[in-house]
């Protein structure tokens, strides 16, 4: 079986649902230069199969991001190599930064000083954000 | 410092407070004829406009204030790049009040978070417009006594017509609870407004696929535009183009005292006979535009009836 060392000071995002590791991978730790790793369908009674990411030397991650990808993921924060803090993703009420506006006429998409900040308006099977500015909805889709 | 972004960004009682002191204007305009006196507004027109911005013009210079400003982003410095945030702070030293129209949606709120002065809304994109609300809502008020009570029909295109969205959503916060729908299947009301009114107002929605079906009912009839653009082909739009055209055969059992509205600018779906129709108030209603956002300015500034005691 493969093995890989627990690490000392960090983050293990666990219980990611099997295939969507490599696409958080992709959405927030490509322009890190802490070692990373991702593990893939590795075995879980919870899940089957799930995804796992380790990253060293980070502390802080983009929970609303994680939230809206998968909601039963766990982030763990490790601290001398013991567990400091568990962390337990929801769907997030409000998302600023991350998301863009589904609306090609919103001012977001041509002036920098406009950031949207998103409202969960439903998310009964899809998650409807309304955007700040438009007020335009946008289905997440990772 | 209040801003004009949305319709909801008011009050019930201030919007009928606005409309109120509206009418006053209209019936004496002469005593508010100096309120703004020294007075300036910015009128940024990102995007060409016919009575909005004339409208704004108009009504500041009967407060006796004055107007500056650009009818087209091509004569601003938006055409080399500046960004709408350093625009709008800058015309904080050079103006009282901003009145702006931008093509993008959600500009004028962009705007507000970076102005020192009052920033009203003349219109971004298909979003938002809630000085037309404003004289729509002056408008019922002036023909039929009141803001609400009365049955209301709305034509045309419902999909994209934002001063209809606008109307709606502010008659139901005052307390209509039925309007008629008159549109083709591929202009009807969105389904997010049509959630929100029926969730949020427990508002009852009657879809009618023709005029006819509804006009002989209602006390307010309110037309809009059908733009050719909005259809796949050119054989669609022809087709029901004049399913869509109130005509004065079409009026001839509706009630006497019903009005019929539309926000202008209008095309070919009110036949020009209609005009002397005693019912169609629709170039009263862009008179009555100026007298609303004249009390809209006196809020905002604060002068005449709005002046801190």
């Amino acid at each position: 079986m493969l093995e890989v060392k627990g690490i000392e000071n960090g983050i293990v995002i666990d219980h990611i649902h099997a295939g969507n590791g490599l696409k958080i991978f992709n959405l927030l730790f490509t322009d890190t230069e802490q070692p990373v790793v991702l593990l893939m369908n590795v075995k879980s009674e919870l899940l089957g199969r799930k995804d796992i990411i380790k990253v060293e030397n980070v502390f802080n991650v983009n929970l609303d991001l994680l939230g809206l990808i998968d909601q039963k993921i766990t982030v763990n924060v490790i601290k001398d190599g013991r567990l400091a803090e568990k962390i337990i993703t929801s769907v997030p009420k409000t998302i600023k930064g991350g998301m863009k506006c589904h609306n090609p006429r919103c001012i977001t998409h041509s002036d920098d000083y406009a950031i949207p900040v998103f409202t969960l308006v439903k998310a009964n099977g899809k998650l409807e954000y309304e955007c700040s500015y438009c007020e335009e909805i946008t289905v997440y889709k990772l | 410092m209040r801003h004009l972004i949305e319709p909801e960004d008011f009050s019930l009682e201030e919007i009928e407070k606005v409309v109120d002191i509206g009418l006053e204007i209209y019936e004496n305009p002469k005593a508010f004829n100096k309120i703004c006196d020294g007075k300036i507004l910015a009128s940024l027109f990102f995007e060409p406009s016919t009575r909005t911005k004339f409208s704004f013009d108009s009504a500041m210079m009967r407060l006796g204030g004055n107007v500056i400003g650009f009818a087209d982003a091509d004569t601003s410095s938006a055409k080399k790049g500046e960004s709408l945030a350093d625009t709008i702070r800058v015309m904080g030293y050079y103006a009282d009040v901003i009145v702006m129209r931008h093509p993008k949606e959600g500009a004028p709120k962009l705007a507000s978070q970076y102005s020192s002065i009052p920033v009203i809304n003349g219109g971004d994109g298909g979003h938002q417009h809630p000085t037309q609300t404003l004289t729509d809502l002056i408008t019922i008020k002036k023909y039929k006594g009141t803001i609400s009570g009365h049955s209301i029909a709305f034509c045309g295109d419902l999909k994209y017509g934002r001063t209809v969205h606008s109307l709606i959503r502010t008659l139901a916060r005052f307390g209509t609870k039925k309007f008629a729908l008159v549109s083709p299947e591929e202009l009807r009301l969105p389904e997010t407004l049509k959630r929100q009114l029926v969730d949020k107002y427990q508002v009852e929605l009657i879809e009618v696929p023709y005029m006819e079906d509804i006009i002989d009912e209602v006390d307010i009839f309110y037309m809009t535009r059908i733009q050719k653009e909005r259809f796949f082909n050119e054989a669609d739009y022809l087709k029901l183009k004049n399913s869509f055209k109130l005509t004065r055969e079409k009026l001839k059992n509706a009630k006497p005292d019903m009005i019929i509205m539309h926000p202008l600018p209008r095309v070919n779906e009110i036949a020009y006979d209609v005009d002397d129709d005693q019912r169609a108030v629709y170039f009263e209603q862009s008179e009555m535009g100026v007298f609303v956002r004249m009390a809209l300015i006196a809020k905002l500034l604060e002068v005449g009836p709005y002046a801190r005691s």
